[in-house]
Parts: C-alpha cells; structure tokens; sequence
C-alpha cells in the first residue's frame, strides 16, 4: 500500500517537473529551420529545386534529403548530417556538381538595359536601371547562375575566379604510406 | 666555445629541442657577392600585406634602385629594380610558396649592375624622425627574419618599452644574420639606434644564441657604449621566434591573437636594421640581402650577398651544386622551410637560406605510422599546447574542437613533428586545421552576408507587394491627390536612381495617391540593387512626376508608349525625372 | 602536379621499432630472475605469448588490408606477447598463453583498430581475460624453485605445460607441494589469506617464503625490473611521471596502513618488492597508447593506479592487482586527458581574467 502511494506522489512529482519545464522553456518557433538555415551557403540559387535557401532549410526540417546542394557540396552535407544526426549522403547526381566559386560578368557593350537580370538576382549584386549601363559588383555576387538565363541578349559569362596563393588552402595529409620524394630532374 | 650570459636574468621557454647545428660548412666564409644574372623575377608580393602594385609597363627601361611597385593603400610595401635593365614581362610566375600556384611577378632583363644614385651619406642626427620614418617605407623594407611584416608598418607610434633585436637565428644551417653580425656590426647597430629613437624605445636589447661567439664578439665591440644591451641566449629551437624570444628575456607572454607591439615590445631582425641603416643613411632601397647556400650536394657553400629575384637556379649553379647528388631543394631552413619543385621560382626579401640536399640528408620518405600517444610532441611544443590532441581532432575533421584547443595559438615551429617517433607530419595536419577553419570563415562570412541582401531584398519585394495592393485600393477612392510631403520631401540632387531604398514608407505611397500600377512598376523597374536608405520619397516623386508627365504628354499628343514599360522615352528621360522639382511638375 | 609538403623536413624518423625493442632490452634483467628463481616455465609461457601475439596480429592486419611486413616492424605485438607471457604463472598449460595472447591482439587491439587506438592495455586485458576464465589454472603459481621438493628441469617443463604433466608423471598439483608440504605459492597469497586467519604480519615473514624483505624470489624479480626501468627512464623511452607515481601511490597508501597497524598491514617495502610491482609501474602502466597522454594527467594515472593496487590486494578478492588496476585506470584515462589540459601560452588560466 505504501509502495502505491510512493509511486503515486513520485510520478505527480516528475510530471509536475516535465509540466513547469515544458512551460517555462517553451521554444516558440523551430529552432532547427534556423540552425539549417545557417549551415548552407545562402547562394540563393535554386538547384536544390527550392526558392531559396531558407525554402530548402523548411525542407529538411520536414525531412527532405540532404544532399541538394551542390554550393554546399559534401563538405555541406556533412555538416548537415552532423547536425540533425543522419549519415551523409552522396550529392545528388541530377544536380550538376558545383563547378568552384565563379562570379557573372557583363559584357558591357553588349547589354541593353532591360534590368531582366536585375530583378533576377537574389542579392541583388547587379547595378544598374533601366536603359542604364547594368553591371555586377563582383564582391556581391554569390554565382548561382540565375541571372544568365533572362538575359535577351546573353551577355552574362560566368567567370571562375582565380585562386591566390592566400585563398589556398593546406589539403589533407595523405594517407599512411610510403612516398618517394620525387627526385629533382 | 659557448660565451656564457651572466648580465641578464633569462627566464626560459618551454619545450623545445635540441638540434645539430650544420651551420660550419657555410659560416666560414665571409660574404660573397654573386655576379648578375641574366634575368630577376620580382614578385609584387614579398611581404605580408598587399601586394605592391606596378608602376612601370613590359618594356620599359629601369635603373636600379627604381621603383617599380608602389606599396598599395594598407598594408604593403614597395618594390624596386635591383640593377638596370628591361621589363620582360609582368604576369604570374613561379613564386616559392608551399602551394606551387604563380604569383604575380615583374621580369626583368638585366643589362647591367648598375649602380644606385646614391645621396651623400647622410648622418641620421640630421635627418628628422619623419624623414627618416619616410625613408624606411620608400626603401621597400620589410622583416628580413622570415615574416615579412613591412618594416614602417610595425614603426608604431604609441609608446614602446623594449625594442628588441633578433639576432637569435636558431635553425640549423642558417647563417647568414651570423655573418652580418660579423662583418657589418656598425651598420647593425646604426640602424638599431635609429629604430629605438623613432620608436622612443625604453630599452634596446639584442638576443644572440651562444653558439655564434664571433658575432657576440663583434657585436658586442659595436655596442660600446650604446643603450644597447647584448644578451646571449642558450641555444635551443626554437628560441629566435618571436613569442618565445619575448618569454625567454622579458619572461611576459604576448597574449593569444594580439602581437608583440600590442603590448609595448617591437622585435626586428638584425637584417632589417642593416636595411633599416642604408636606407636611411644612403636612400638605399631594399634590392638585396645576404642567403645562405648550404646542403651536401652544394660544393661552394657560404653565404652570398644576392640580389632580390635571382632565380634559385642561378644560385644553386653559382654555388656550384652537384646534380648528381641532389635530392631536395629546400627555400628556408630544414625545420620550417618550402619544399620547393620549381627551380624557375625566384629568391625574395624573406629568403635566408637555401639548402641542396644530398642522399640522406633530409626526410626522403613521408611514410608515418600510427600515433602511439607517446607524449613526445607535448614535452616539446613551445606553446604548452598538447600536438597530439590537435593532430586527433584534425585528423577526425573535428576542426572546431581543435580550435577549442587553441589551434590558433600553433607557431608551425616543428617541434613536435621533428620528435614524433611515428614521423607524423603533424605540422601538415595543423596547417590544413588552419585552413579549413579559415576558409569556413571565409565562407560563413560570405553566406551570411549573402543571406541578409537577400532578406533585404526579400522585404524590397514584400513592400512593393504592398504598395500595389494598397495603391489599388486607394485608386477606388482617390483620383488626384498631392501630397506635400512627398513633393517637399523631393532632393534636389540627381541621379542616383542606382539606389533604392528598402524601408517602406506606406504613409508616403498612401499619401502619394498612387492612382496607376504605373508607379508600382515604376518603383520595380527603377529598383536595384542597393543598401537601406531612405531615399524613398525622392523616388516616389519621380514616379508622380512621371505620372503626371505622361498624362500631360497623353493630354496633348499620341497615345503614350506601351504600359509597363519604363515610363520614359528618350536616350535619357530619366535624368530629367529626377531633376530638382519645380512648379511645372504640379498638376 | 605540386604535392604538398609541409616543413619539418628533417626529423628524427620512424623510431617506433627501435624504441619498442628498447623495451624488450629492458626487461633481460628482470626475466632472467624469474627464470632463475622459477625455472624455465617462464620462457616457454614467454615464447608462446610472443609467437600468439606475432601471428595473430600479422593474420589481422591482412584482414584489414594493412601491410604487415610494414606495421609488424614496430614490434608493438612483440611486446606485448613478451609482458603477457613474464606474467603468466610459469607452468599453466600451453593453451592458456594462447588463448590469452589472441584475445590481446585480436579483441583488445585490433578490434579497436590497431596500435595507437586501444582504449585497454592489451596484455593486461588478456590477463584478465584469463584470469576470470580459468581462474584455477591461473593461480597455479609454484614457488621457487629452491623451495620445491622436485624442481622441474627444460624437459620437464615442456612436458609439463603441453601435456600436464612431467617426465617423471608428476602433475602440476603435486609439483606445487613444497619443501614443508605447503602449496599456497605467492607471497602475497600467504599474506592474504592467513592475515585472514588472523595471523600477524611478523609471524608471516618467519616463513619460508619471505626473503630479506619480501618474498624469496619476488623480492630478487622485482629489483631486477626495477633496474630495467631505470635504464629506460634513463634513455628517455618513458617519462618519470608514470612509474614514479604507481610506486609513489602504493608507498604512501601502505605506508600509511602501515603505520596505523603495522600486525595488520604489510609493510610498504613488502608491496613494492612482490608480485607485478615493478613490472607493472615501468613497463605495463607506461605503455603510451591506453594511458593518459598530458603531464598532470599522468600523475593522477599512476597515483589511481598504485592507490587501487593496495586497495585490491589489501581489501579485495585477488592476490595480486596490478592488471585490475591497470585496466580500471585504462578507463578513468580519458577523462583524465579531458580536464588535465596544460595553460597554453598566452592564454590564462581557466577562471583568471586579466589584470
């Protein structure tokens, strides 16, 4: 009888616990669209098939794969596996591969002012206004693409940009094995 | 013979290791002068900063001692022509760095040797402390120990208490700072003087390790009576670099990411103050500097005075390298030097030392086993971190662990990959840590940037959705409607249709009467890119005016050009719709 | 294409191998008292456990797809075999080395993914390993051979361990009985067992079994790995931290006892000269790869070691500790790593804030 009653007063106790917990530290929206949100590149671009970044983070807090982004690549879905606990998936080959930072250019005496790119460009990194000049501020570009195809008269180039000796970056060890140093010719 | 320090209270590092010296072959000889060879590679980037940027064009004649980079705005630091000859080519060329990727270089033809308009020697008593800061910048110097760092940049002009010179030269091989010391000691102390009266230093020191007795001798005759003190430090790797200098004479530790001159102590190599002595005495530019040429396969080795871009062919022939014996050709010393692949790559301001080595001289293999968790790194590295745990979290790609462990505190001195009984290239594994996280950075830094021009965007949008529905829904109410504040609200200044405001102002487009989807479009089309500002009512008042130049245009004459369009005609309409307003605007 | 290759270019090269034969060197001393006080047992449990240890780890390297001839040559597996083995009771019966040896390399080391990622002391978790299994056959210690009534010669000791018994027919048991008729071997049983019974201390030491200090053979094996771990600290294959520490623990915890009830208590000389002692602190314990890898966490290693090594002989169920001790610390290790990090410079230690 005793045992009963314990058991009855403990389980009061430990709901009465979860219950001010569950009110006291309440989250009012899903912190995971957010922390999603902030592991992919924001390019803007649309390969994933989304609208946007933010489009594709609800996504895959609703369960959507992945592996969508080729901005991101792998090292991208590694980190997203990691945050929400999945084993990480190869990039998902109807995507086409990320080609490595590029940035658009117009060329100038070809443009015609239409501002058709302008409105495409998800940050907004084109200047310029109607029958004006239109140009890109490369600092601003993110290289998604998007603004090639409106153009009537495709004067956009993608342009890879050139790695600085600065930017480089120090690639892994190779494995444990044996390497002859080449011999100098 | 080891000269034995009893002046001053040495407080120690820890770790570090003891390593065979090998400086014999090559400190013997004094310095020699190499004949000019036929074509010097200069990159624009000798330093750490910006690279310079030319200032002369393919083909064009220079003499030496011209300039031919000028340092860019921030940090950077100038280049000049190192003897007479022409611009072959500027483009990218072979540079020695760890990566094997070109540099942008200036290739110069050499005729001749040439000789530098030198001023009369000027006595530094004469000059005042601007001149002479001035005179260090145009001469292009920078940190001849390795660094880098453009020497008039570090000349801070808060009050330092110690300006120490460093003569320590701690890695095997290398001797050149050695036989400056001997051979050009007055010179050294010249411009150590003239470096503590511009930095109003408290105290000069001057830190030689105890294996070089006849450049303590030497030097010490030349700081007779002077404010500068000689300290002999115990020769250890590695005590010459910077943070570990500080600790070992001052016993302070330079905090975690801030530098020395932060806290009041300037360190210079004894080759910069050499530098530092021509430039200011003689306007002598930075075209030269001493590299020692050493290794088993070299046949003449010493230190050779070499002018700024001979390519390091030149100097291995002019040392006479035996190409049957030589295995690895290394820009640097053996503990922290470049592996380098391309003989083309040129020596640069920050070169010491080159060393052609023969069969078994340096690592041949890069095999490593497993870490056996020793602890050997971790008694050795000199900044008390623990090498093993960042090799097991780089390793595991756990970066941001690894910097938790203070990744960014590693000096890359070697220690820890020189003992390392497995032979882990531990080094390697923290430099691509670095990297990753550096480029993560990089990347966060970009995205997040990204991702609030495009919310600033996205609200652009929102507010242009708004401003329609609400202009059609006061289209069902109101015909004309002025608005004074709009109207006033009009700058007079032009253009800038470029800019585009983002934070709505209902009041104004309400007040507006937006009669049309005209003035929605108009807003649209007119609408790039831009940051936040309020240039809004100046924008509105264009469209109005639009409005209404077009209803007048309608009133009079044919039908108006295709609605949705732009609301201009014209090669440049909209200049003039951004004209200042005037009265001929009211409707 | 540029290979990468980061500085240091010149170090001091792939010296596990050599540092790991060091290793063996050092312990010629002491393996040469126990085969002179216990006969040649001692090597052949020795070159079973090494000859197990060899084959099974070179069988699992392949398996993994590793290049044995390269791995095997830091003789990690050799020593191993070779520490197993100088524990093993000289005269248990063939297969218990080899059980004992494959459950080492094939469960507690290369299970986890060979040298350098074992989170237990693979000759030790062996040990323990046969020790709850067969525990008869492992507490079949003789004693030395000078107090044996028919000590067994080369053949005899062959015959003995791979067949079970002796030319002569004589079987462990028997073999066991000494000179007085008495069968308990180690020292650190008898002290055991008849503290239990209530006998003192001093009484104990009148016996047959005790030497000069401590018991008649142990005592003589215990200085002579003693001396093999000086040589070690001397050539700097092992730090001081580690085996300065287990014997600093178990001094001062029996020191301690000691002094409070020295009828009750052994003396602390007794503990550090019987039994795995020596061996375990300068060559079991030091073994890098499952001990603690920071300064301070070393110490703290060492001193739970020596502290639990009391504790369990004095207060526990087995005679002798060292490998229990060992393997719980094994644990404690990486938590030790965690909160024993050294102050980097530069930075100040955690919970000051600047001047």
């Amino acid at each position: 009888m005793s045992a009963i009653i314990v058991l009855v007063l403990l389980g009061l106790g430990a709901g009465a616990v979860l219950g001010y917990a569950l009110i006291r530290y309440r989250v009012d929206s899903n912190p995971l669209i957010e922390a999603v949100n902030a592991l992919l590149p924001q390019t803007q671009c649309g390969q994933c098939g989304y609208p946007g970044c933010k489009p594709y983070a609800q996504a895959i807090a609703t369960g959507d794969a992945i592996n969508k982004c080729p901005p991101g690549g792998d090292d991208g879905i590694k980190r997203l596996a990691l945050l929400l606990g999945l084993a990480p998936l190869p990039l998902d080959p109807t995507r086409k591969p990320d080609s490595g930072k590029r940035v658009a250019f117009i060329r100038e005496d070809e443009c015609i002012g239409c501002t058709k790119c302008i409105q495409a460009c998800p940050v907004d990194a084109i200047l310029g206004a109607p029958k004006l000049m239109h140009t890109i501020i490369a600092s601003e570009c993110t290289g998604c693409d998007l603004c090639v195809a409106p153009c009537p008269v495709d004067c956009i180039d993608m342009v890879a940009v050139p790695r600085e000796p600065t930017d480089w970056v120090w690639p892994r060890p190779r494995a444990i094995d044996i390497i002859p140093i080449r011999l100098l010719d | 013979m080891t000269v034995k320090n009893n002046n001053w209270h040495l407080h120690g590092f820890p770790g570090g290791i003891e390593l065979p010296e090998r400086k014999e072959r090559a400190s013997d000889s004094a310095i020699e002068t190499l004949p000019l060879p036929p074509l010097l590679v200069l990159p624009l980037r000798q330093h750490n900063g910006l690279p310079a940027l030319p200032v002369v064009q393919e083909g064009d004649c220079v003499h030496r001692g011209q300039l031919i980079g000028r340092a860019a705005e921030g940090r950077s630091a100038a280049l000049h022509a190192p003897a007479d000859g022409v611009v072959s080519f500027i483009g990218y060329h072979a540079y020695p760095n760890d990566s094997g990727l070109t540099e942008l270089c200036i290739g110069l033809c050499t005729d001749e040797i040439g000789s530098i308009d030198e001023e009369e020697m000027v006595d530094d008593i004469d000059l005042s402390e601007e001149d002479m800061r001035e005179r260090i910048a145009m001469a292009g110097i920078v940190g001849l120990g390795g660094a880098g760092f453009p020497s008039a940049d570090k000349l801070t002009r808060n009050p330092v208490k110690w300006l120490i010179i460093n003569g320590a030269e701690c890695e095997p091989y290398i001797s050149c700072d050695d036989r400056l010391m001997r051979e050009r000691s007055a010179a050294i102390v010249n411009g150590a003087q003239i470096l503590g009266r511009l930095l109003r230093a408290e105290k000069i020191l001057l830190a030689i390790e105890d294996n070089k007795p006849d450049a303590i001798a030497a030097m010490a005759d030349a700081c007779f009576e002077t404010h500068i003190e000689l300290v002999v430090i115990p020769a250890r790797y590695p005590s010459g670099a910077q943070k570990q200098l500080v600790q070992n004479l001052l016993g302070i530790e330079v905090p975690s990411g801030q530098h020395s001159v932060d806290i009041g102590i300037v360190m210079y190599n004894t080759g910069t103050c050499y530098a530092v002595a021509r430039a200011v005495a003689h306007s002598e530019p930075l075209i030269s500097r001493i590299v020692t040429v050493s290794g088993d396969a070299i046949e003449r080795p010493g230190n050779y005075e070499v002018l700024i871009g001979t390519p390091i062919e030149y100097l291995l022939q002019s040392a006479c390298v035996n190409p049957n014996k030589l295995r690895r050709v290394i820009l640097g010393g053996p503990i922290m030097g470049i592996a380098i692949n391309d003989l083309a790559a040129p020596v640069t301001k920050l070169t010491n030392c080159l060393i052609g080595s023969g069969p078994g001289e340096l690592d041949e293999e890069l095999s490593a086993r497993e870490c056996i968790r020793c602890g050997d790194c971790v008694e050795v590295c000199p900044a008390s971190l623990m090498p093993q745990q960042l090799y097991w979290t780089i390793k595991s790609e756990q970066h941001a662990r690894a910097a938790a462990l203070h990744l960014g505190d590693c000096i890359e001195c070697g220690a820890c990959a020189y003992v390392c009984p497995s032979h882990i290239p531990l080094v390697h594994y923290y430099r691509h840590g670095k990297s990753v996280l550096w480029a993560a950075d990089q990347q966060r830094t970009g995205a997040n940037h990204a991702r609030a021009r495009f919310e600033a965007r996205e609200e652009r949008l929102e507010f242009q959705q708004n401003a329609r529905t609400s202009a059609q829904s006061a289209r069902s109410s109101v015909h004309h409607y002025e608005s004074e504040s709009v109207a006033d609200a009009a700058s007079p200044d032009a253009a800038d249709l470029t800019i585009m405001p983002l934070e709505p102002d209902a009041a104004a487009v309400a007040a507006a009467g937006m009669a049309t989807e005209t003035i929605a479009k108009t807003l649209k089309t007119a609408a790039v890119t831009g940051a936040h500002n309020d240039r809004m009512p100046e924008v509105l008042a264009a469209a109005q005016r639009a409005r209404t130049k077009r209803a007048n245009a309608a009133a009079h004459s044919a039908p108006d050009s295709a609605p949705g369009s732009a609301p201009t005609t014209g090669t440049e309409p909209d200049r003039a719709n951004i004209a200042p307003y005037s009265d001929k605007d009211k409707t | 294409m540029n290979v990468a290759i980061s500085s240091p270019h010149r170090t001091l090269g792939d010296r596990v191998g050599p540092v790991m034969r060091m290793v063996v060197y050092c312990t010629a001393p002491g393996m040469t008292a126990l085969m002179a006080f216990f006969g040649w047992g001692v090597m052949i449990q020795v070159w079973l456990a090494i000859g197990t240890c060899v084959i099974g780890e070179a069988l699992c390297l392949s398996l993994r797809g590793r290049d044995p001839r390269h791995e095997m040559k830091d003789f990690s597996a050799f020593v191993t075999g070779l520490l197993l083995g100088l524990c093993l009771p000289p005269y248990a019966p063939w297969w218990i080395p080899l059980i004992g040896g494959l459950f080492a390399i094939v469960v507690a080391k290369q299970l986890y993914g060979g040298l350098g990622m074992n989170l237990f002391n693979p000759a030790m978790a062996g040990f323990i390993f046969l020790i709850v299994s067969f525990p008869v056959a492992m507490t079949a210690w003789t004693l030395p051979l000078g107090l044996l009534s028919d000590p067994p010669g080369l053949l005899d000791s062959i015959t003995l361990i791979f067949a079970g018994e002796t030319l002569s027919g004589q079987s462990l048991a028997a073999l066991r009985i000494g000179i007085d008729g008495f069968t308990m071997a180690t020292p650190l049983d008898h002290v055991r067992i008849d503290v239990a019974q209530g006998l003192m201390i001093s009484e104990l030491l009148d016996q047959p079994t005790f030497g000069a200090f401590a018991g008649v053979g142990w005592e003589w094996v215990n200085l002579a790995f003693l001396l093999g771990g000086g040589v070690l600290l001397q050539q700097k294959i092992i730090g001081w931290h580690i085996p300065i520490s287990v014997t600093g623990g178990l001094l001062g915890m029996a020191t301690i006892f000691y002094i409070w009830n020295p009828d009750h208590y052994s003396s602390p000389i007794f503990h550090l000269f019987s039994g795995g002692t020596m061996l375990g602190a300068f060559f079991v314990a030091t073994d890098p790869v499952s001990a603690s890898t920071t300064p301070r966490g070393r110490i703290y290693y060492g001193l739970g070691i020596g502290v639990l090594v009391y504790l369990i002989r004095t207060f526990g169920a087995y005679p002798d500790a060292m490998a229990f001790s060992i393997l719980l610390m094994n644990l404690v290790a990486p938590t030790l790593d965690q909160y024993t990090v050294p102050r980097v410079y530069g930075h100040l230690p955690t919970g000051k804030k600047p001047p």
